[in-house]
């Protein structure tokens, strides 16, 4: 029923309706319509979605986001004039969506447990009422992006109800009070109506001011990131890495702790258990920066890897679309896409059935162009209405073998600024985040540096340099110790060794199951830092004093150091615990 | 549809069938062939078109000619189900192979399947205790997951499915398993064993088998695993079963599909494997889980024999990224003479923490599986380096380690084939046992309040 009146109501609106020719997977070929390139059309008796992306002569190339089994050739094609669009205003908030923009939930009242096809949902609730507060007075003159009310969406966030790209005027009427989202708001001079729902084409960046330059670090709470692999807002990453070592994790850790105040999840072919997890652990998961459940700032899109391969491409657009619109707010956004080489998957599949040329390994020959595309599409802006907004992306990679000179890994890794590289032999010893030290860059803490001696210490760099340093140092003398055993090395060697080993197992490892471990603040990463730094300082005295490495290694008060970060308050004691390591240290010196 | 029988054959490649001029045939759709001799073949719609038709012969196509009749059946390919199909063995298209009658359905289910809801699926959670030491200390299975075995050539992975599969079961609970067992392509001798264990404890009647021999049809390989989880999804959905899927051998129905997208002379991805393979293969692991409002349960056990001993081989490598984790049988163990030859180093359970700890198995139970971990991989690591410097060259601790590697490998792997320790005293208290000798001050993974509890020499007792 619902599908017929949407099938008579698309007739209405489109100028010619098709025939289906072929059918072929998830790709349809279409005759007798003429669209536009990335025109939706629905497909067959139900009404399938699908999407427009070759043009063929009489014949029109259509992806379809449903499953296309049981359809024959013959079946009616039709246009609707649109392009693949979200839905845009209150209510994506704590939502979860599949590739194509429709509530799960909503898919699950309609058709059951399982996925079948044929169901439009709306993206939005357009009969829910919102509290709609102006911040507008008639006779004010509006450009697109300007905020002309708010609506407190949940708890912690407000949502700017903006002037869509396109629209401008002097305000005529402005209302106040409950609304749903397609009622009029505001009324302009020259008859245009603004709503608090709008809509945008998935596929076209939303439009800014201009790009700034990323200045301000996105802290994510984990150390290994916040503190040697730096994120900017407004930056973007790659996190690949075979199966098993923790890419999952990671991108979880950082929709939980960063310091965004919105998150867009994007789950793209990836596992149905782990979408569950997700939705049971957010709700009840609390946001270190406003004490409310992390829920309040997450909109998920999951097109686990079952589910449609065109719906799962789209998913990323989908995602990044609605990062945009935040940030078009003045909200800083992180959106995580797990995983892009999913996503870099289903375009090889369509390119296939298409017949197009390969590139390398089947990959379409536009694969780096789409990955570079779809980053370009962070930043820190300034907004249509001049506020300060940003996307961070972050994109998992998962590299076949874990081998990443693979297209996808290549092509991501020419664009990103920072790398965080997964190891499979660091997961192997259970050292997580398995993020290998040595492989792993930034290319923001320059930019950030100033920063970071702003707020956090005045010599913040310096330690920084310090450990990544000692890092180095330790790589280099393994090398030694794997011929000849670490007793052959000089004293001031070995404690070289004992420190970075500090570094690794204190500092770098970090528990995410751990209910303190899991997130640290920029302040206590560098106490840590300068923690062990003291311990090498004093370490270094009491040796040239004549201590034995093995008691300045072993004084109790470096194991309680070390076990503290475990325990609530630690922040608040580890002076103390340093100062006592200090003493003992010394003591050590005076026994011999 | 029309029962029309056409005779419009152009083209036959491979598994592959072409033919033009037939009125509209839906994608998909299920085909039946009269060859001349009047013997029946199936076949499935894999591209339709108003020109061109292209068919996959689910037996292959010998004898099939330009005059071969071709008809459509108006339907997508669906399996009869009914609890029925418990206790009974089934070809690899689902007919009866044990000489029995018809399967009686109680509903025709499209093999093809739905995907679940992410929203709909609950989260596993439930312990299943397999009495293997290995996999319930290291890689704890959780109902509804999908844990493969990661094998290669002539290793014992076909015992340790069948140990499972005799002794999983759920601590604390009555609930037994149903098992499905579907085969692809493996020998007769292979499928005797696995049905001669299942008919030696009784496991039989409580079973489902689906097999495809490695004599029969190659392709039909590709419909096998969809009417196992089809059997499954109605057992546990629609009759609240705890269904556990055996499949082996992942490998050889993957050597089905790199056939047949030659035959359609596909772009090819990694070493000739289609590159859908990975949506492919999703579309079989993800039918496992619980969902919300169902009693049952679909927990995935396939098998998988690594070509090369090589876990970099597409066939691994895409499984492992969408399976929750892997259980990896070494050769070098299983040439120490250790059985289950198990390597826990690279082998993962990524739900495991949401089924282990207090109330579900022990408390200390996460702490314990860490300190083996890292007690193995480091004593391991130390083998390494013992063959270049010698044992004089290590310290107290090293040493321990180095001891420890080998009472871990002999001790607690090694368990016989009908041996099923329990999680709490069989394999917990084991491990304790052998972490003691290990100085306390090297097991930096346990908390001192778990080896007040539980280490033999430094249990602090209530009746203290």
């Amino acid at each position: 029923m619902e599908i017929d009146s949407k099938i008579m109501e698309v007739k209405k609106m489109s100028t010619e309706n098709g025939v289906i020719y072929r059918i072929s997977g998830p790709v349809v070929t279409a005759t007798g319509i003429a669209p536009r390139m990335y025109e939706v059309v629905r497909v067959g008796n139900e009404g399938l979605m699908g999407e427009v992306i070759e043009l063929h002569g009489e014949q029109s190339v259509i992806q379809v986001y449903e499953e296309t089994s049981g359809i024959e050739p013959g079946e009616p094609v039709i246009r609707t004039g649109q392009t693949l669009s979200v839905q845009l205003g209150p209510g994506l908030l704590t939502q979860i969506y599949d590739g194509i923009q429709r509530p799960l939930p909503k898919l699950e009242e309609t058709m059951g447990v399982f996925i079948t096809r044929g169901v439009d949902a709306d993206g939005l609730d357009l009969t829910k009422e919102w509290e709609f507060v102006p911040t507008v007075k008639v006779g004010d003159e509006l450009s697109a992006g300007h905020v002309i009310g708010t609506v407190q969406e949940t708890e912690t966030i407000e949502h700017r109800v903006m002037v869509p790209p396109g629209k401008e005027g002097v305000v005529k009427t402005i209302e106040s009070g409950s609304f749903n989202i397609t009622q009029t708001v505001c009324k302009l001079e020259d008859g245009s109506e603004i709503a608090m729902m709008q809509e945008w084409p998935v596929r076209h960046p939303r439009p800014f001011v201009q790009k700034y330059a990323p200045d301000v670090p996105l802290m994510t709470g984990q150390r290994i990131l916040d503190f040697l692999f730096p994120l900017a807002k407004g930056g973007t990453a790659g996190i690949p890495g075979p199966f098993g070592s923790g890419k999952t994790v990671t991108q979880q850790q950082l929709a939980k702790w960063s310091d965004a105040q919105i998150v867009v999840y994007i789950g793209c072919g990836e596992r149905g258990n782990e979408m569950t997890e997700v939705l049971d652990e957010f709700p009840h998961l609390i946001d270190p920066n406003t004490n409310k459940p992390l829920m309040n700032r997450t909109v998920m899109i999951a097109n686990t890897s079952n589910m449609p391969v065109a719906a799962r491409e789209a998913s990323v657009y989908t995602g990044v679309t609605i990062a945009e619109y935040f940030r078009d707010m003045g909200y800083n956004v992180a959106l995580m896409a797990d995983s892009t080489s999913r996503w870099a998957e289903a375009m090889r599949e369509i390119s296939s059935r298409l017949e197009e040329m390969p590139g390398e390994e089947g990959y379409p020959a536009y694969l780096s162009s789409r990955l570079a595309e779809f980053y370009e599409r962070a930043g820190r802006v300034e907004t249509l209405s001049g506020e300060d907004g940003s996307v961070s992306v972050i994109g998992a990679v998962s590299p076949p073998g874990g081998d990443i000179s693979e297209p996808v890994s290549q092509g991501t890794l020419r664009i990103v600024k920072v790398f965080w590289g997964l190891d499979a032999g660091l997961a192997r010893q259970r050292h997580f985040p398995a993020i290998n030290w040595l492989s792993s860059y930034s290319l923001y803490p320059q930019a950030l540096d100033q920063w970071y001696r702003d707020n956090i210490a005045s010599d913040f760099p310096e330690v920084r340099t310090e450990i990544s340093t000692l890092l180095q140092i330790e790589s280099e003398l393994q090398e030694i110790v794997q011929l000849v055993g670490s007793d052959a090395l000089p004293i001031d060697q070995q404690l070289t060794l004992e420190v970075a080993r500090m570094i690794r197992e204190f500092f770098l490892q970090q528990n995410a199951f751990h209910d303190v471990d899991t997130y640290s603040d920029l302040k206590l990463q560098y106490d840590m830092a300068k923690a062990i730094l003291n311990f090498q300082e004093e370490g270094k005295k009491a040796i040239a004093g004549g201590a034995q490495l093995e008691d300045v290694v072993n004084v109790p008060a470096r194991t309680d150091l070390m076990r503290g970060r475990f325990e609530e308050g630690y922040d608040g004691r580890i002076e103390g615990l340093v100062a006592e390591m200090s003493k003992q240290i010394a003591a050590s010196m005076e026994e011999n | 549809m029309s029962g029309k029988e056409y005779r419009t054959i152009t083209d036959v490649k491979g598994p592959l069938v072409f033919l033009n001029k037939t009125e509209p045939v839906s994608y998909n759709e299920i085909v039946q062939l009269r060859l001349s001799d009047g013997s029946i073949k199936n076949g499935q719609v894999l591209d339709t078109s108003d020109d061109q038709v292209i068919v996959q012969v689910f037996e292959g196509t010998a004898s099939v000619d330009r005059q071969t009749g071709v008809k459509f059946l108006g339907d997508v390919f669906k399996l009869p189900v009914s609890k029925g199909l418990i206790g009974r063995i089934l070809d690899g298209a689902g007919r009866p192979r044990d000489g029995g009658p018809e399967i009686v359905a109680d509903d025709m289910a499209d093999i093809i399947g739905a995907a679940i809801n992410p929203y709909s699926r609950q989260s596993p959670e439930s312990f299943i205790q397999t009495g293997i030491s290995a996999i319930d200390a290291c890689t704890s299975l959780v109902r509804g997951q999908k844990l493969p075995i990661f094998s290669a050539s002539g290793l014992p992975h076909n015992d340790i499915a069948l140990q499972i599969a005799r002794q999983a079961k759920l601590v604390g609970s009555d609930d037994d398993f149903v098992v499905v067992f579907c085969a692809m392509g493996i020998t007769a001798e292979e499928y005797n064993f696995f049905v001669h264990d299942l008919e030696r404890t009784g496991a039989l009647e409580n079973a489902a088998l689906f097999v495809n021999l490695a004599d029969d049809p190659a392709v039909e390989r590709l419909i096998t695993p969809r009417l196992a989880l089809t059997a499954a999804e109605y057992l546990a959905f629609e009759h609240d079963y705890h269904v556990l899927v055996i499949y082996t051998d992942m490998t050889n129905y993957c050597e089905s599909l790199r056939q047949i997208g030659a035959a359609r002379e596909e772009v090819p991805g990694r070493r000739g494997y289609p590159g859908y393979m990975y949506t492919d293969l999703a579309m079989l692991y993800e039918r496992a889980g619980l969902v919300k409002g169902k009693k049952g349960s679909i927990t995935q056990f396939p098998i998988l024999t690594m070509p090369g001993d090589d876990i970099t081989h597409p066939i691994p490598d895409l499984s492992g990224y969408i399976t929750e984790g892997q259980i990896v049988i070494s050769r070098e163990l299983h040439q120490k003479g250790i059985y289950p030859p198990i390597n826990v180093l690279p082998s993962l359970s990524r739900l495991m923490n949401a089924g282990i700890g207090p109330g579900k198995t022990r408390e200390d139970h996460k702490s314990v599986s860490d300190q083996l971990y890292a007690a193995y991989a480091q004593g391991k690591e130390l083998r390494g380096l013992v063959a270049i410097v010698g044992e004089d060259a290590l310290n107290e601790r090293d040493l321990q380690l180095l001891k420890f590697a080998d009472i871990f490998e002999d001790r607690f792997l090694r368990q016989s084939r009908d041996e099923d320790r329990s999680i709490d005293e069989g394999t917990l208290d084991l491990a304790w046992n052998l972490l003691s000798n290990i100085d306390t001050k090297y097991l930096v993974r346990l908390d001192q309040k778990w080896i007040d509890k539980y280490h033999p020499g430094e249990k602090k007792g209530e009746e203290e």
